[in-house]
């Protein structure tokens, strides 16, 4: 989850010049990354990958229990606040402090929203339509079940992480989303996306929608295969991954009683 | 991993390349294909009866473990599992949906349904098992919701509320599918909840229709009620239905009346509690009744799963129905009209002393003030564990114990070791008693034959047990108990031919499938599933 979001940001950042406010104005994609390392070894465990693990804080949207200042959080980091569960991080420098806020703002940034400007409506035609999300994906129940299902992924994903998956979906590869391609006896092909799989056999569910189970001494190959989801950067208008984009985040979930 | 794994596996692709969806036609003929296991009890007839004949009583004993998943959940596992060409799917206590590879019992996923914070059940947050229909699976949950989740994605495709959850209603038994429906019914008799049965669209989770246990003002069966305690009396519906295609009647057992030890604020026969609804599936109409315990505050509830047989009786092939039932009676019932053909004790019964000529028992001990002595126990001479039975053998396979327990009438009795104590007004028992004696509580499996219901031979545990039996075209009946052991035993005497320390309680009617031709024994022990097949 750490690597993937970092994937995510330091891809966005380098597509689109993504840079946050205040210090982050002046960071760079690799402080960025030294942050978002720095913050897995620090942060992570209380405040979790997405920055939101503790109550009334969300780093990932730039929610904090009261307005703070770049300086503020750097003294924060490295202090910690006294008598909380927020503990202070002796040995850490206020340059490395400060690129940790530049991870945590650069999180947070949306002034350069993939969805701004797109029309969900148009982005529901393009699934169903000339995108072919349906092949692999489905949403609501419609659709292929093979890929990720999308009923929620508005929840689940930012617009700039889904932006990516469009553009370069090897850039971004959930645990939950991963290929796996087994070879067996008699040279056929199986590929599909990986449910589960330990020393000794494998499970995954294949490009025709059915669950697989292999041993894997018993085929004749088997391993991580790249994601079959295409690259939209070509077949997509801007606008159209706009729309697209803007759909994806209005899926919040539509099945309820 | 051994090359028979490997095989296992491969054959399990081919089976997998060839999946088709489970259509009714499927349901309805589901004894033609035994590698599968396609309802609660296999068949709509509840059997629980294995065409599947590679294991026998001459290499039983050769039995060996497959695999074990084990659950995360320490509530009683008390589901069946289904298995579809080479997947199978069980319920991971309460309300988790599992689909694992039926060769090596690996996962392919798991559906979690967070149920909401006042769902509770009486006795346990148990679920016992799931139905598919094409490729959907459909499963009630604690608190009162039926949910449809992709068979292949484990997604969810609709959910659909019975009733409120806050109100004690709650859903612990497996669907019935009939066609394009599926029928299911609320538990919760306890709290008094007042039993329901709805059929729903398993394409949409429309509602079709719904059946009440306790008729209301202006229907027949309301006068057995006295004053309004119909409102809050009962009658649950929590365990499976048997469905019979040739009348498209569906029968439901159900439970007792609430307050259920004290029935002085509910005096009449309290229709139809503790009684066999026969509903018309397409409507859900009332074609017939019988009840099996009227006026019931012992806590008999009618709650068995019921055997669908054609027995003949007195000279003639009846249409029939085998019920083993908690308060200590065995039955044979027309299935098409409801007549009572036959009832007898089928253990040390002491409240009753006979029938009627309609098959109404007669009720000769009540509770009293000093506390009144029942035989069977509250818990009765069986309870939900499903029954099997044998085409080949014509025998009727029914795990249960012998037992006693006292019963009282509110706040006269010294308050024992009972449970349900937050509940009100439901007078009071003494289970304990008897628990440690073992000329009073043992459990057995034993072996009637339909038409006299006498008994044909009998396998004796320590202990009681909660556990179903399974019938196989091996002549073996599998079964188990509190104990911890699964057993098989020779379906034509009884001896017992292997065991297998589980280490568990088993609480779940054993299954049989078949991957690449294998014959496999599957049972919920503990917190796992065991899987069980010849080297």
């Amino acid at each position: 989850m750490r690597t993937t979001v970092g994937a995510i940001i330091i891809t966005a950042a380098g597509m689109q010049g993504v840079a946050g406010p205040a210090a982050a104005q002046h960071a760079t994609a690799n402080d960025i990354a030294d942050g978002e390392r720095a913050y897995g070894e620090s942060c992570v465990v209380c405040h979790g990958p997405d920055g939101d693990l503790i109550a009334s804080i969300d780093l990932g949207r730039g929610l904090f229990r009261r307005p703070l200042t770049d300086e503020e959080i750097t003294g924060i980091i490295i202090n910690g606040i006294p008598d909380t569960p927020m503990p202070p991080t002796p040995g850490m420098t206020a340059e490395q402090a400060e690129r940790i806020v530049a991870y945590i703002r650069s999180l947070a940034d949306d002034s350069s929203d993939p969805a701004a400007g797109g029309d969900a409506e148009r982005g529901r035609s393009l699934f169903f339509g000339k995108g072919e999300c349906t092949e692999c994906h489905a949403v609501a129940g419609t659709g292929a079940r093979h890929g990720p299902d999308l009923s929620i992924i508005g929840r689940e994903r930012r617009a700039v992480e889904l932006e990516v998956s469009l553009l370069d979906p090897a850039a971004i590869v959930q645990p939950t989303g991963r290929t796996y391609r087994v070879v067996l006896p008699d040279g056929e092909t199986v590929t599909g996306r990986l449910l589960n799989h330990d020393t000794f056999t494998v499970q995954l569910i294949d490009t025709d929608d059915r669950l697989r189970s292999f041993v894997k001494t018993e085929v004749a190959g088997h391993g991580f295969a790249e994601t079959p989801m295409p690259s939209y950067r070509d077949t997509l208008s801007a606008g159209e991954i706009a729309d697209l984009v803007s759909y994806l985040v209005s899926l919040q979930g539509q099945v309820d009683e | 991993m051994n090359e028979r794994i490997a095989v296992l596996v491969l054959a399990t692709l081919a089976v997998a390349q060839a999946r088709a969806e489970v259509t009714f036609e499927r349901l309805l003929n589901a004894a033609d294909e035994p590698e599968n296991w396609l309802n609660y009890s296999a068949t709509y007839d509840n059997q629980r009866y294995s065409r599947l004949d590679q294991i026998t009583r001459g290499n039983v004993g050769e039995l060996e473990l497959k695999w074990i998943w084990q659950a995360r959940s320490l509530e009683k596992f008390e589901a069946t599992p289904l298995v579809v060409d080479g997947i199978l799917y069980t319920v991971q206590a309460p309300n988790d949906i599992v689909a694992l590879d039926a060769a090596t019992g690996r996962v392919f996923w798991t559906y979690h349904h967070e149920n909401l914070p006042e769902a509770r059940a009486c006795c346990g947050s148990v679920n016992r098992g799931l139905a598919i229909l094409g490729e959907t699976l459909f499963m009630g949950t604690l608190d009162a919701h039926l949910i449809a989740v992709d068979a292949i994605s484990g997604q969810l495709k609709w959910k659909t509320k019975l009733a409120d959850a806050a109100e004690f209603y709650s859903i612990t038994m497996s669907p019935l599918v009939v066609e394009d429906r599926v029928i299911i019914g609320t538990g919760g008799g306890d709290g008094g909840a007042r039993g329901i049965i709805a059929a729903f669209d398993a394409a949409t989770g429309e509602e079709l229709w719904r059946f009440l246990t306790i008729p209301g003002p202006g229907e027949p069966g309301n006068e057995t009620w006295s004053g309004d305690s119909w409102r809050r009396g009962g009658a649950a519906v929590w365990n499976h239905a048997a469905y019979d295609p040739e009348t498209g009647l569906a029968f439901w057992g159900t439970g007792n009346p609430a307050p259920v030890w004290d029935g002085r604020s509910r005096l009449g026969d309290n229709l139809y509690s503790d009684s066999v609804v026969a509903l018309d599936v397409d409507t859900g109409e009332l074609v017939w009744h019988y009840q099996f315990t009227p006026h019931d505050e012992i806590d008999y509830d009618s709650t068995q799963v019921p055997i669908l047989t054609d027995v003949e009786w007195q000279g003639e092939e009846r249409k029939a129905m085998l019920w083993a039932n908690r308060n200590g009676l065995i039955y044979l019932i027309d299935r098409v009209t409801g007549e009572f053909l036959h009832g007898k004790p089928f253990v040390a019964v002491n409240w009753m002393d006979g029938f009627d000529e309609n098959g109404r028992p007669n009720q000769i001990l009540f509770p009293t003030p000093e506390g009144t002595l029942f035989k069977p126990h509250v818990h009765g001479a069986t309870n939900w564990a499903p029954p099997a039975y044998s085409p080949r053998t014509g025998l009727y396979y029914v795990s249960h114990w012998e037992d006693s327990a006292i019963v009282a009438v509110e706040g006269e009795f010294p308050r024992s070791a009972g449970v349900n104590t937050r509940q009100t007004a439901m007078g009071q028992i003494d289970q304990q008693r008897f628990f440690n004696n073992e000329e009073e509580a043992h459990g057995v499996i034993r072996a009637y034959e339909p038409s006299t219901l006498d008994q044909v031979w009998e396998y004796r545990m320590a202990d009681i047990t909660w556990a179903g039996t399974l019938a196989t075209a091996g002549d073996l009946v599998f079964g188990g108990g509190r104990e911890g052991h699964f057993i098989a035993l020779d379906a034509e005497s009884g001896e017992l031919l292997w065991t297998a320390p589980v280490g568990g309680q088993v609480n779940a009617g054993p299954m049989s499938f078949a991957v690449d031709g294998t014959q496999h024994i599957a049972v919920a022990a503990g917190n796992a599933l065991f899987t069980f097949a010849l080297p």
